[in-house]
């Protein structure tokens, strides 16, 4: 299959969220771990909300705005285990208008 | 130290199972608490989404008269597609296009909030906007939940979880460990508007009627998947779901937005698309594991339902009737608990298991228990036969002064080739002995 460039944030973009500010409910545990002892960083590219991001350091970041509460990162990232993952508070998140 | 409960049931999630089950307690006059973290019934909730009216018609005999339903299915394809062609079955029947139907398309924000409606008509009281964070326990028995609320503790006698595919509440009580990546696809969907005599035309339907579209092949990039395309009403749904350890493990690192999109543009998908209007952008986590996945779902004051105990039959795309059934299942097992005094103990929350095993949920995930594994070791069924199918049928439909036998023999040697007849019996073999 040849590679396609997607923006994804134009799909998110549809949706409607209610936005926790300055509470997300998904963390990085150990940014270290993902920079050095994660090779693959599959959360990259598995995540279907593009919320993981790898920077030219090779550090991942987080961002959760967007994210579809899939719980996908939570269960990829088996060998070390480090995303502590919550819902979010009631209410808030991704409100979905057709699911 | 045990505080008195102040409901006979808390029901976690507002779900088909969670709505089914709450449904069930509460016509049979059962003070019951259910507890749902979306801002409606509804809002939090994805499914492709077909509704079965068998399990609902068991619950609410008489839902079509007022349920957000938007078409009957009277037409059911299957594709195998490779890069540029497809081939297929059409099944389609009068017989489903007369009441009572038997499937309906269906947008699940409005179908759980419309169930939700019925259970709150039945008596129980439902509390949106709140996340349960924790199961309260006395000792190994569940009497509660804590909720992110102040003052959020809440007491009953048992607890049902109906909490989704997540279930984050039995994981951290010990009930059971993380859900592995081979047991769950990660589904991505759309939904796209368009004029319903759009639909109609391009899907030769009319009003009221619709069709569902699976399909196998080079849409899922080499892994363990299915695609899907439901007409509803004035949209359609189109989406693609792998497993999740595939899309990991892909070497290609294909995002699933990525293969939606390619989907979107194969030359078999793109014209029945085109011109609809983008309306939301979902993904979901659904268990398909099956019977060797499901874990233990009762305990001292608790039982798990729906899609947080794996109950979804992934070879016959069904989820929600099974989620309704436990729903119901787990709901009867307390009232007949409650009516013989017999208390919330595990011995007496087993009769749920064992109503379970006497109903299809078991014996069908019972039946393709050896399924998920199968597929898994045979990426081909994914691949190279979809390819083949669509090749051989290709080869032999093209008119280009070649005659037929030569034709046979040079599709046959293209299979040897690329399956050999070893694999192509074993394949058949293994199949059959999954399915049987």
């Amino acid at each position: 299959m040849t590679a396609i460039t997607v923006n994804v944030e134009e799909k998110l973009f549809q949706n409607r969220y209610r936005v926790d500010a300055g509470r997300p409910h998904i963390k990085i545990k150990d940014a270290d771990i993902c920079t050095n002892e994660c090779g693959s960083k599959s959360c990259t590219f598995v995540c279907p909300a593009s919320c993981y991001k790898t920077e030219g350091n090779g550090t991942v970041t987080l961002i959760t705005d967007g994210c579809l509460e899939c719980g996908s990162c939570r269960i990829i990232c088996s060998e070390h285990m480090n995303v502590d993952w919550e819902y979010p508070r009631g209410g808030h998140g991704i409100l979905f208008k057709f699911g | 130290m045990k505080k008195p409960s102040q409901f006979d049931a808390i029901v976690v999630g507002a779900g088909p199972s969670g709505n089914a089950c709450a449904y069930t307690l509460a016509k049979a006059g059962l003070k019951v608490l259910q507890i749902e973290r979306g801002e409606y019934p509804g809002s939090k909730n994805v499914q492709g989404a077909i509704l079965y009216a068998n399990a609902l018609e068991q619950i609410i005999p008489d839902f079509r008269d007022d349920a957000p339903l938007e078409r009957h299915i009277i037409e059911q394809r299957m594709w195998l597609l490779d890069e540029t062609s497809f081939v297929g079955t059409h099944i389609r029947s009068e017989d489903y296009n007369k009441p009572p139907y038997n499937r309906y398309t269906i947008l699940r924000a409005q179908f759980d909030k419309w169930f939700s409606a019925k259970v709150r008509e039945a008596g129980a009281l439902l509390i949106c906007e709140t996340t349960v964070n924790h199961l309260i326990m006395d000792g190994d028995q569940v009497v509660g939940v804590q909720c992110d609320r102040i003052q959020g503790d809440v007491y009953a006698d048992v607890v049902i979880l109906a909490d989704g595919v997540n279930s984050t509440l039995a994981r951290k009580a010990g009930f059971h460990g993380e859900i592995k990546s081979e047991n769950v696809a990660l589904a991505v969907k759309e939904i796209l508007f368009m004029p319903e005599e759009t639909i109609r035309q391009r899907f030769n339907i009319g009003e009221e009627s619709g069709v569902v579209i699976e399909m196998v092949g080079r849409i899922t990039d080499g892994m363990m998947g299915t695609g899907f395309l439901y007409t509803n009403k004035e949209s359609l749904t189109i989406g693609v779901g792998c497993m999740l350890g595939d899309f990991k493990n892909n070497p290609n690192r294909t995002s699933p937005y990525a293969l939606l999109e390619q989907m979107k543009r194969h030359p078999a998908i793109a014209p029945l698309i085109e011109g609809g209007e983008m309306k939301e952008y979902c993904a979901h986590l659904i268990p398909e594991g099956g019977f060797h996945a499901i874990p233990q779902i009762y305990g001292n004051g608790w039982m798990i339902v729906g899609d947080s105990g794996g109950f979804v039959n992934a070879v016959h795309r069904e989820g929600s009737n099974l989620a309704m059934t436990t729903g119901r299942l787990a709901a009867e097992t307390v009232i007949n608990a409650k009516a013989a005094s017999k208390g919330y103990r595990a011995d007496s929350l087993k009769a749920y298991k064992t109503a379970l095993d006497d109903s299809f949920v078991m014996k069908d995930l019972y039946k393709y228990r050896d399924m998920p594994k199968v597929l898994h070791k045979n990426p081909q069924f994914f691949t190279s036969y979809p390819d083949m199918v669509a090749q051989a049928a290709r080869t032999m439909i093209t008119v280009d002064g070649v005659d037929k036998k030569t034709k046979e023999r040079e599709i046959f040697a293209s299979f040897r080739k690329t399956r050999k007849l070893t694999g192509l019996v074993g394949d058949a073999y293994k199949l059959w002995k999954a399915i049987r």
